[in-house]
């Protein structure tokens, strides 16, 4: 959420960033820990496809206990990947949780094993469109089976299973990882001590659903998109994925937040260009906020999850009854969502805590009061760690952690 | 020591050696002592309006109830999460309805629902949610409410009530009588019912309402659904 001015000054960003073809290297091998699982263990998807062979990268820290009773699982967000503590290999960034994760911190990984695998259908290493189709030696491009929230949660259990985790003491995540967070403590009910969906809805909503198409027809209106065989092509979507970028940005942010970091303030002077250059600060910062997303991630995986958060809907798994999917359930919640959040309003968590109240699991939940919209929940908001370390810290005491 | 509980009073699981006595008592608001002794063991208990989560600890602690909080403020909220309880940032006037019948063995609503917009549908929810109900309130009808008001024409600023008449939560105020008269009304049963004086103590159980009604600075109900 940086502003970065000086990158926002270019008067075109986007166009610049369309010439440049970096190869998918870390869709293909990435710095990172990799998984693979051959033939004999297939991940059979909800779309009814076997996908073999395939592999996950992964990100570790903190070491396993003898008991295996404290491991973490933290999932990703729509765009996010499996360097939650890591220098980032793309951007050089840190990495996007250590606001939260880390030596001492709410997750701590002096006390905790911590495990975060970029989801299925991503470009940073784990089997997604940019990987190679054995079946042809060519990028999977629209040829990759649809996948689902849930698909994302059996394969991160697969590879749990790999590194010897039986059950998790915590899964946690934000947005998208909230979502394979409910989607955990519903498949694996057993498996899950304690589960921290932050930010997050048992749905997508149709509002949702329609920002997406609009990012998805950004991207398939690119000329370069070629049907999804850009990689083949030698050609990058990059105008449409910045474009379904900038569109998105905008849902993380809250108008509260846009008017305090930009307001109507001009960019670089005082008054209007009378031209379509960048003239006002907010549209440098999000033609920069285009440019950068389009080096470090794939057109089709972009359409890929935002399919798999379209489809997701955990009342629809259970008879239309969202409490149905936490029957019996042990698992400790803690719900928590942002006041100025509209992409996943607090009504969609109340959603959430109401269905674990009628199936009587023991659920707590937190509305934090902030400007900074939905992408708080990846920000330095004390009132959100202060509640994570109670709730956290807790739930160690009563695992005899 | 602020607790003395007459064998007349007890409720049925209650033997003498469970009424809380100082030990119990050291550190624990009065009226969390009365419902302590109320609860019984293991039992499913929401308390709305928890506030810091101290009742639901003592009850967790003493009695090993499963329990759930309901709290308005953020603060208390967190305060909760790190006593390890579970307890949701919500509102007794609108948080309500959401909740199963019969989804708890205690409801507890603790000083609470002379604050709520709505008291009657809120009892009646409690009612359907708990298959019993402790309900804790300031009595209205106390002598120096009624002597603020009769004498010196204004409105009371008592211990229980201590917020002047334009910042006060209280917009529903009762006195033990019209608690009563509300009760008979939506058909709740009362199974116990104590008042307790100025100073915290439980009144004699042999005393008629209307004693209740002018010396009890609060009224504290055991309830339960009528067509039980």
């Amino acid at each position: 959420m940086d502003t970065q001015p000086e990158t926002a000054l270019r008067p075109d960003p986007i166009d610049e960033a369309a010439g440049r073809l970096s190869e998918p290297s870390q869709a293909l091998d990435p710095k990172s820990l990799v998984m693979r699982f051959g033939a004999d263990a297939p991940l059979r998807t909800d779309a009814g496809v076997e996908l073999a062979p395939f592999q996950i990268a992964y990100q570790t820290a903190g070491t396993l206990n003898a008991a295996g009773t404290n491991a973490v699982l933290i999932c990703h967000a729509l765009t996010g990947d499996q360097y939650f503590a890591h220098t980032h290999p793309l951007t050089g960034k840190p990495g996007w949780w250590e606001t939260l994760v880390g030596p001492g911190k709410p997750v701590d990984t002096d006390r905790y094993f911590v495990v975060c695998s970029n989801v299925i259908g991503s470009c940073m290493g784990s089997t997604g469109p940019a990987s190679i189709d054995p079946a042809t030696g060519r990028p999977y491009g629209l040829n990759f089976p649809l996948v689902t929230i849930r698909d994302m949660v059996r394969a991160q259990a697969m590879l749990l299973e790999r590194l010897g985790v039986r059950d998790l003491f915590l899964c946690i995540g934000g947005s998208m990882g909230g979502m394979q967070v409910l989607q955990w403590a519903a498949l694996y009910p057993g498996r899950v001590f304690a589960a921290m969906p932050i930010a997050t809805g048992p749905r997508h909503s149709a509002q949702n659903i329609a920002f997406h198409e609009v990012g998805r027809q950004a991207i398939m209106a690119d000329p370069a998109w070629a049907d999804g065989r850009y990689l083949e092509e030698g050609t990058r979507p990059s105008k449409g994925l910045g474009v379904a970028r900038m569109g998105a940005h905008i849902t993380y942010l809250s108008e509260p937040a846009l008017h305090r970091k930009f307001g109507r303030r001009f960019q670089g002077g005082s008054a209007p260009t009378f031209s379509f250059n960048a003239d006002f600060q907010i549209e440098s910062y999000l033609r920069h906020q285009g440019l950068s997303f389009v080096e470090r991630f794939d057109a089709n995986a972009y359409l890929y999850l935002t399919r798999a958060m379209d489809y997701f809907d955990l009342a629809e798994d259970h008879d239309g009854v969202l409490a149905k999917a936490f029957q019996g359930i042990k698992t400790r919640f803690c719900v928590i969502s942002f006041t100025s959040d509209w992409l996943f309003p607090t009504s969609e968590s109340r959603v959430i805590v109401h269905a674990l109240n009628a199936a009587a699991a023991p659920v707590a939940f937190v509305e934090v009061e902030t400007d900074k919209g939905h992408d708080a929940f990846l920000l330095d908001e004390p009132a959100m760690f202060s509640a994570a370390r109670g709730f956290i810290d807790a739930a160690a005491r009563a695992r005899g952690l | 020591m602020l607790f003395k509980g007459s064998p007349g009073n007890a409720a049925p699981w209650q033997t003498t050696d469970a009424l809380p006595r100082t030990a119990e008592g050291n550190g624990a608001r009065v009226d969390h002592i009365v419902v302590l002794g109320l609860v019984p063991p293991g039992a499913r208990v929401l308390d709305i309006g928890c506030g810091d989560g101290s009742l639901l600890a003592l009850l967790r602690d003493r009695r090993s109830i499963d329990g759930r909080g309901i709290e308005l403020s953020r603060d208390g909220v967190n305060a909760c999460l790190a006593r390890g309880l579970s307890v949701i940032q919500g509102d007794a006037d609108t948080d309500l309805e959401n909740y199963p019948d019969d989804a708890f063995d205690v409801v507890v609503l603790s000083q609470t629902i002379q604050a709520t917009r709505n008291p009657r549908i809120v009892l009646e929810h409690l009612l359907r949610i708990g298959r019993q109900v402790i309900i804790s309130f300031p009595n209205f009808g106390h002598w120096r409410v009624r002597s603020e008001l009769a004498l010196r024409g204004r409105m009371p600023v008592t211990e229980i009530m201590p917020d002047a008449w334009w910042e006060t939560p209280n917009i529903h105020h009762c006195t033990i009588r019209d608690f009563v008269g509300l009760c008979r009304l939506i058909g709740a049963r009362i199974e116990h019912a104590t008042a307790l004086d100025a100073s915290g103590r439980p009144m004699r159980f042999s005393m008629p309402w209307w004693v209740w009604n002018l010396f009890g600075a609060q009224g504290v109900f055991l309830l339960r659904r009528g067509a039980d």
